[in-house]
């Protein structure tokens, strides 16, 4: 039979299955998260007997999940932040210059994506230990840090090597300096990229769990408090309702970072 | 208007070609190495003011690296650049007053055509209806007028590189280089554009300095063109003596179409040159030069159009030489008619815009003909 689709539009069934199967087991666990966080049993279990809000209004109320939950907006905000800044910074160094070895550093900024945050927790602890700095907030947004920058720069490198440089040189001829190149050629051009970079680096801050462990102090921030919750059953369901609003954030979240980056395209093609 | 601010809105800078420099750009042994490429050698080029200068050669020789360590984007290996007097080493392209066309344009996409136009010019503090005046005088200069709010992936080709020749010609440079301009135009685009940045040339008086591999587009377009191969100049002429006295065979071969012969010297008096020619015996030349010793070889190069074709033997004591016709190549307005002369490698090219004393029927392929030519049209040149 002659087909009128193109070949390489033609429906492939096995694709299609393939494509079900995986987002079912990617999304029907985290689809309990909110499910059961209705329930008006303290216990996960089928069939779920009534509905409530009971839950969400307890979360609202409780002043440490709230002091937690700022905890973790500041790091998070301070953390992408600054990732960000070292990111653009290393992926114009990575992309624009010729220096010498430059394979090896970039391997260097890289090897913290793969070195368990066990390890760089446990070896920033000793080190701050060492010197004597106290743990706080602070010392958890250094640590942060260090994992999102090695994010930053994946993030942004494509986003320099995607604009020709004789974009920057044509604005050097037209009589700017480096410093105005920057911001009014290189930082347009790159700004999607910038715009992702602190989204990523805010949610992998956000739900980091290990560094902020060891290097919390006394400050919790989100994560540590559920996981402390998680201790005593009956607070089970509102770290049920905690974790049922950070899915529907996070997926605005990427939904809107996602959006942007369409839009950015249709702009430019 | 007072004729203060006329001359600021103005972009018609007038010539000035009485004190006219004929050093106005002076490039002086320059050399630029990438590691073990040697991508421009020991370069020596003046260039006068408000002169159309080339640079023409095949891809790889070292065009565009010569044009931006002018314009300040490679430093160069060795030598030194001086623009209007001042040496060029020192200063980064920002301050050069040089301005560049992009090979390919490098029109910012996130502004629009207005913004793009008057990028330039944020350091000369001009109100917005200012601005908008001088970016408007300059589309209309390249004949874009109300283009302003149109975004650069709304834009044609040939569009965009008037932008870029606008957002350059606005700075008011003293040089204006290009950087093959017009490849990316089709045949038709590119002819007109080439009258048109000639005479946007001549209008501004800007000295353009012009990267092309095309060497009918130089030969059209300059006052003078260097030819460049492997990172040196070749020749630097003016194109009537490039086409008519290239000084070696490669600039031979790759200015227009030429025949070559191979030929040794057999007696020299004074410019008078008696030469024994493969396949064509004895003949005489023109010429002078070191080269020519005798019992040297040398190279005879002459010109399809330079060559005549005819179906007798020639009387009339001009050279001449028999051969057999080949094939032909029909061009429009001439054709080139392929020779075969026994004991020569290559088939003579002859340009014909109509036969002497034949009809085209007769001048079917393997038909015995003659070629003849003018003694002072051959070019003796030195083995390569
Ligand atoms: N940045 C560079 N690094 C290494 N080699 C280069 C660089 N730029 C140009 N070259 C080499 O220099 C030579 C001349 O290049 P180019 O000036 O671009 O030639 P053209 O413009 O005449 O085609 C080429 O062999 C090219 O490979
Ligand atoms: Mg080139």
């Amino acid at each position: 039979m002659k087909s009128e689709i193109p070949y390489i539009e033609r429906p492939n069934r096995p694709l299609h299955i393939y494509a079900i199967c995986f987002l079912g087991f990617l999304y029907i666990p985290v689809l309990f998260l909110p499910l059961f966080s209705f329930s008006d049993s303290i216990y996960i279990k089928f069939p779920i007997e009534g509905w409530t809000l009971e839950w969400y209004k307890q979360m609202f109320a409780n002043p440490l999940l709230s002091h937690s939950l700022m905890n973790s907006l500041k790091v998070g905000s301070v953390t992408a932040v600054f990732s960000t800044i070292l990111g653009v910074l290393g992926a114009k160094a990575v992309t624009r210059y010729r220096m010498p070895g430059k394979t090896p550093v970039v391997f260097i900024i890289m090897l913290p994506l793969v070195i368990p945050g066990m390890i760089i927790g446990v070896a920033i602890l000793i080190l701050l230990n060492r010197v004597g700095v106290p743990l706080s907030l602070l010392t958890v947004t250094t640590g942060h840090s260090l994992i999102c920058v090695p994010f930053a720069i994946a993030t942004l490198i494509p986003r320099f090597e995607g604009f020709d440089k004789s974009m920057e040189e044509a604005s050097a001829d037209l009589g700017e300096n480096a410093w105005w190149t920057f911001w009014r050629v290189t930082m347009p051009m790159v700004f999607p990229g910038v715009l992702a970079s602190l989204l990523l680096c805010f949610t992998v801050s956000f739900d980091e769990f290990i560094l902020a462990f060891f290097l919390a102090g006394t400050e919790a921030t989100l994560p540590i408090y559920m996981y402390g919750q998680l201790r005593f059953p009956d607070r089970l369901p509102s770290v049920l309702a905690l974790g049922a609003c950070i899915l529907v954030i996070s997926f605005v979240v990427i939904f809107f970072s996602q959006w942007m980056a369409r839009t950015e395209k249709n702009l430019r093609s | 208007m007072d004729g203060k601010n006329r001359e600021k809105s103005s972009l018609l800078i007038t010539r000035i070609p009485m004190t006219k420099n004929t050093n106005f750009i002076s490039i002086q042994n320059i050399s630029k190495h990438f590691g073990d490429v040697i991508a421009v050698d020991q370069v020596n080029i003046d260039i006068r003011e408000g002169e159309f200068f080339s640079l023409l050669g095949p891809s790889g020789c070292g065009k565009t690296t010569l044009l931006r360590m002018i314009a300040g984007f490679e430093s160069p290996t060795n030598g030194e650049i001086f623009i209007d007097g001042n040496p060029m080493s020192e200063v980064p392209p920002n301050l050069r007053p040089t301005n560049m066309v992009f090979q390919n344009y490098a029109i910012f996409p996130h502004l629009d055509v207005r913004a793009n136009i008057a990028y330039g010019l944020r350091k000369d503090h001009l109100s917005r209806e200012e601005s908008n005046l001088r970016v408007e005088e300059a589309l209309e200069m390249v004949k874009l007028p109300g283009f302003g709010t149109r975004r650069a992936n709304e834009l044609s080709g040939g569009q965009r590189q008037r932008i870029a020749l606008a957002r350059a010609l606005i700075k008011r440079p003293k040089v204006l280089l290009l950087d093959e301009p017009l490849g990316a135009l089709d045949k038709k685009l590119r002819e007109e554009m080439q009258l048109e940045l000639r005479s946007l040339q001549e209008s501004v008086g800007i000295t353009f300095i012009f990267v092309t591999h095309d060497q009918e587009e130089a030969l059209t377009l300059s006052d003078r063109v260097a030819v460049m191969s492997r990172g040196e100049v070749l020749q630097n002429a003016s194109p009537k003596e490039l086409y008519s006295k290239p000084v070696n065979v490669e600039v031979a071969d790759f200015i227009g179409k030429m025949n070559f012969l191979n030929a040794q010297v057999d007696k020299i008096d004074g410019d008078r040159i008696s030469l024994n020619a493969q396949g064509f015996g004895s003949i005489q030349a023109t010429a002078t030069g070191d080269f020519l010793e005798q019992g040297k070889d040398v190279i005879v190069a002459i010109r399809p159009e330079k060559l005549v074709l005819s179906t007798t033997p020639v009387t009339s004591g001009k050279a001449s030489v028999a051969g057999k016709l080949n094939t032909s190549a029909y061009l429009g307005d001439r054709s080139h008619y392929y020779v075969s002369v026994n004991g020569c490698d290559h088939p003579f090219a002859v340009a014909t815009h109509e036969i002497e004393s034949a009809s085209d029927e007769l001048l079917e392929r393997g038909r015995e003909v003659w070629l003849s030519w003018a003694e002072e049209s051959l070019i003796l040149l030195p083995v390569a």
